[in-house]
């Protein structure tokens, strides 16, 4: 067939680019090369719209061993000789497609980003965004989703110990899903991503390959008949027990000292892994692909290099240690092939039948090399107006504390902040022997790292909405929440992977919010100290309707030197002093209750100063070193009432507490303004606090005392713990039960939708 | 008229299928090394009270694509029994 | 007492279980691989594990694979002379599946993955807080096996609630007579569906999983 300028639009590169990769490669690619460059120009593989401003992120420091974007996954230092391994990443394309599959492949890629590296995964979490949860499409997803994430990290058994799931009519459409893992690895067991040595060969270790998500090249294909259409899946499905004993062999045959580099295969497939080894090496491969395993029969060079099969992995080994390798896999039945050589002419060559079916320099295909990047226009959104033209004076104050009751009764069960049983239940989340949060909750998820003499206390976080509001200090807010959680948990928060889910990047005020957003991210990690070790953009979260809401998930990870500094959210016993940190606010912008209950869809983000969230997080971190306080928990949605309320429901305690500043009662109990947390204390620990707060001007109130169960509001009996606590566990369970009765038909109420 | 349907889901041709995979695996270690390919689907019976089979096809047909199977991963086939 | 570990294709709990008994409980533990049949290192006042995880994936029926394995027959052949074996969540399905304790394990009642702390007790003892993570649990046989079991005392842990109040209300999966584990009429051969590994350690906030191994014996 000839290549033209249409056929490289066809696998999405544009006439500016097909020129381009004629001049790189001083001729005409044929069909094979056309695809491997359009697989790794992709926006998935290249970033080439999102990395020039990537690149403003602090991406190196700290604690941080390798730079970011230099291997699969960030690697920071833990100290004692270990190091933590930690990633994030989006399927949300996939899992609209075919929820379940989607989801439990999305899991699976991003624990072969961490076991690629050498590490064990030893805790995963995930940020999930919906639509409406009383709508039927948003039920089936949610529904499929979670069995997804479920039955992959089920059965890898990598327990799934926190995460994050929001409701929002603008993901009706488009949900999001993203998994995060977190390994720990020994220092000096690292393996990098890398083809090195000339002469070493190329081993191929897992799954056969098959024509799994292939389909955009496919259809550029003048080959495809209607006939061949119905052989390609349109879903990739995961096999949680192959990456098991993919895992379990990988970290084994690394023990053997033969492996030089590994890659695991994910998006873009051989061509991906071969190209990014071997321009990290300066180094070529020679590729038989006819000795690559396949499910199917007759598979085309081209489909070979792109398919997405998943539970793959590509080893560079030593030359003259192949037996041990081998040997590995053949103990944990896992197919392993010789499919080449790592050569030294930095080109890769690719060989079927004993013919050279595409010859490309790798440099010119990789992110960093021969891929383009972009700076897309962006002008601020017309929307922008409408939330600056709100005024909270325009909303009526609640009356009295008795209607406040009321609402507050409302707010706890919003899915948003209702609790997540429902979900969470259907994970494994003690597999492993070392969440130690399973039985004393914190506001991060706390992980034993066995055998290191540390924990981890990992988070993921961010209310799009705030980011919606205002792109720039939501993005902030969503890093300075992360941090908060690990703070209040007794951690140091030490590094941050990020999963930024945007719509469409041509879109310019879509551009305008990723700019931002990425602009206010860094300000914050830069004040935090917590370096963005990697991650993953994912754009096109879009339909004709319009964009998700920009939400730029915050995975972050902290470090507990000392278990001892381990702090719990809850009430611990009556009559202790409850105290805010931090100040209260005149503020009810973009908070749950106004959003919900209220209804009120543009308002600016919540109040928010990085200066002053930073000193309050210093704080709160000097008095839990000094063991001042008994439990600590940030207010986030739903504001100061719903914070107090979650303390009492782990031990079934109360509180009695009362408002005394001046500002209204909504915004006092219900408003979002950050950097506040609420502690409890003894009598004499209450005092030294406040002592301290005063010379260290960080405000600090008295709210009240816990109580044995008992709820009382400004003086008002608000019933018992016990009944908010039911109010709170079973809110979304009912919500799905009410609509239960009908069928949830599975494949029906399909959209199309833009792919990435 | 009460029809009695049998209705076979398996997963599409070429898709992988984990369980036939890790069965084979277990039928090889048994020994019974002829065993080439493993797949498993589901195997569904309905009763269908209709005026006749045409129409008691036709819903099965129905059953099939909005529930019993997901036209994403699986195909179906439709027996009629009697 | 010395202890076994089997590791299956799949097994996930493998390492807790080494973990508790060799790091929390000061145990000596060997790790025993799945193809191999030795198990000549043990005597019958030994103690083999069986896991939990998803030993060949699940596929098929829970622990239908892993029966056939090499290892199960050793285990089978050392069960047989008196020797104590614990199958733990999918090492209980495979215990049912090779027939050394009777019952099966079905998809849990509500067909979902359950994980959770849940209350267990024996006939006459307090109240056990040990975590389940499971999504077929659902212990099930014929009303002559269960009355036979329970006439021989060896229904080994119930659920119940935090008082110890047994009642379907605080059964997990729908297991029959909610049993949560059982013992062979010999009482050599234990399973269970909750996972008395995962609280063997003060970081946790939890070690009744320690007084499970101190009721059966196996400590």
């Amino acid at each position: 067939m000839e290549i033209t300028a249409k056929t490289a639009q066809e696998l999405r590169l544009t006439a500016e680019e097909f020129e381009l990769i004629k001049q790189k490669l001083g001729r005409t690619p044929n069909f094979t090369e056309l695809c491997a460059f359009s697989g790794m120009w992709s926006e998935h593989c290249s970033y080439k719209n999102s990395i020039r401003w990537l690149k403003t992120l602090p991406r190196s420091g700290g604690r941080m061993l390798v730079e970011a974007g230099e291997e699969n996954a960030g690697l920071m230092d833990i100290g004692n000789g270990f190091g933590v391994v930690f990633k994030i990443e989006s399927h949300n394309h996939p899992s609209a497609i075919e929820p379940f599959q989607g989801a439990a492949t999305g899991v699976g890629g991003i624990q072969r980003d961490i076991f690629t590296m050498g590490a064990r995964p030893i805790a995963s979490l995930n940020s999930l965004r919906f639509g409406n949860i009383k709508d039927k499409k948003t039920q089936r997803l949610l529904s499929g989703v979670v069995k997804g994430i479920g039955h992959y990290g089920n059965c890898f058994g990598v327990p799934t110990v926190g995460g994050e799931v929001y409701f929002e009519e603008g993901y009706h459409t488009n949900p999001l899903v993203n998994a995060m893992s977190v390994g720990i690895v020994q220092a000096g067991k690292t393996v990098s991503a890398t083809a090195e040595g000339i002469g070493n060969p190329v081993f191929f270790v897992g799954s056969a390959t098959g024509k799994d998500g292939i389909g955009g090249a496919s259809f550029a294909s003048a080959n495809i008949t209607a006939e061949s259409t119905e052989e390609l899946p349109a879903v990739q499905v995961g096999d949680p027990f192959q990456e098991k004993k993919l895992l379990e062999a990988c970290l084994e045959v690394i023990e053997t000292g033969a492996v030089v580099g590994m890659q695991d295969m994910g998006a873009a497939g051989i061509i991906c892994s071969t190209a990014e080894m071997s321009a990290k090496g300066k180094s070529g491969m020679h590729i038989d692909l006819d000795k690559v395993p396949t499910r199917q029969k007759n598979m085309k060079a081209w489909e070979l290099l792109l398919s997405e099969s998943q539970e793959r992995m590509l080893i560079v080994v030593e030359k003259g240690k192949e037996a041990a390798v081998l040997k590995v896999f053949e103990k944990w039945d896992l197919p392993c092939s010789e499919i080449g050589h790592v050569t030294g002419d930095g080109l890769l060559k690719f060989y079927m039948h004993g013919e050279l079916e595409a010859e490309i320099p790798a440099y010119e295909l990789v992110l960093g090399g021969g891929a383009p990047q972009y700076t897309r226009e962006y002008a601020a959104p017309d929307y922008l107006d409408n939330i600056a033209a709100f005024s909270q004076d325009s909303i009526e104050d609640i009356a009295d504390t008795a209607a406040l009751k009321a609402v507050a009764e409302q707010v706890i069960q919003i899915p948003n902040i209702a609790s997540k049983k429902w979900i969470t239940v259907q994970y494994d989340s003690t597999v492993g022997a070392a969440n130690a949060s399973t039985n004393a909750p914190s506001d991060a998820a706390i992980v034993l790292a066995k055998g290191t003499g540390k924990a981890l206390a990992v988070t993921t976080d961010c209310n799009s909405r705030y980011v919606y509001a205002n792109p720039h200090k939501g993005a902030m807010i969503a890093v300075a929440e992360a941090a908060r959680n690990i703070v209040c948990s007794g951690g140091e928060p030490i590094g941050v992977t990020n999963c930024l889910n945007f719509g469409n990047p041509y879109n310019p005020g879509v551009y305008y919010q990723f700019v931002q957003a990425v602009n206010g991210m860094g300000e914050a990690c830069r004040k935090f100290n917590t370096p963005v070790t990697g991650g993953n953009v994912s754009f096109y979260n879009q339909n004709p309707e319009g964009a998700v809401y920009p939400t730029p998930t915050i995975g972050m990870v902290g470090i507990l030197d000392d278990f001892g500094t381990r702090t719990t959210l809850d009430y611990k016993e009556t009559g202790d002093v409850i105290l805010l940190i931090g100040e209260q606010q005149n503020d009810i912008a973009s908070s749950e209750y106004l959003h919900k209950i209220k209804g009120v869809e543009f308002s600016p983000a919540p109040h928010f100063e990085l200066d002053e969230e930073f000193a309050v997080q210093k704080f709160v971190t000097s008095i839990i070193k000094e063991q001042l306080i008994k439990s600590a928990h940030d207010i986030s949605e739903g504001g100061l009432i719903v914070t107090l309320i979650e303390k009492g429901f782990h031990r079934g305690l109360g509180f009695d507490v009362a408002a005394d500043a001046g500002i209204r009662l909504d915004a006092y109990w219900l408003g979002e303004a950050q950097s506040r947390v609420v502690v409890t204390a003894t009598k004499e620990q209450a005092e030294a606090i406040k002592h301290k707060g005063a010379s260290n001007h960080i405000p600090v109130t008295v709210l009240g005392t816990v109580t044995s169960g008992g709820v009382t509001v400004n003086g008002e009996g608000w019933g018992a713990i016990s009944e908010w606590k039911d109010k709170y566990d079973n809110a979304i369970g009912n919500l799905l039960k009410a609509s239960a009765g009908e069928i949830i038909e599975m494949g029906a109420d399909m959209e199309p939708m833009e792919l990435n | 008229m009460t029809y009695n349907i049998q209705i076979k889901v398996m997963p599409l041709k070429d898709l992988l299928d984990p369980q036939g995979k890790a069965v084979l695996g277990g039928l090889q270690n048994l020994g019974l090394t002829g065993v080439a390919d493993v797949r498993i689907g589901k195997h569904i019976t309905l009763q269908i009270d209709a005026e006749s089979k045409e129409y008691a096809k036709q819903i099965a047909e129905e059953a099939s694509k909005k529930l019993l199977a997901n036209p994403v991963m699986e195909f179906f086939e439709i027996e009629m029994v009697d | 007492m010395k202890y076994g570990v089997v590791v299956f294709p799949g097994s996930n709990c493998d390492r807790d279980a080494q973990y508790a008994l060799a790091e929390d409980m000061g145990k000596e533990v060997i790790m025993l691989w799945h193809k191999d049949k030795d198990l000549g290192m043990f005597t019958t006042d030994d103690c083999i594990i069986l896991p939990g995880g998803f030993s060949y994936g699940d596929y098929l029926r829970c622990g239908a694979i892993a029966r056939f394995s090499p290892m199960m027959q050793s285990v089978i052949e050392f069960a047989n002379k008196g020797g104590k074996v614990l199958g733990v969540c999918n090492g209980f399905q495979i215990l049912c599946e090779s027939g050394l304790l009777p019952g099966v394990l079905l998809n849990n009642a509500h067909q979902q993955f359950v994980c959770n702390n849940v209350f267990i007790k024996t006939n006459n003892g307090e109240p056990l807080k040990i975590p389940i993570a499971h999504g077929d649990g659902r212990f099930f046989a014929e009303d002559h096996i269960l009355d036979e079991l329970e006439a021989n005392n060896q229904v080994i842990f119930k659920y119940c609630d935090a008082l110890g109040n047994i009642g379907t209300a605080f059964n997990p999966n729908g297991a029959v007579r909610n049993i949560a584990g059982i013992k062979n009429k010999n009482g050599n051969v234990f399973g269970m569906m909750p996972h008395p590994e995962r609280a063997t350690s003060a970081a946790l906030s939890n070690t009744d999983g320690k007084k499970v191994f101190d009721i059966l014996g196996l400590n």
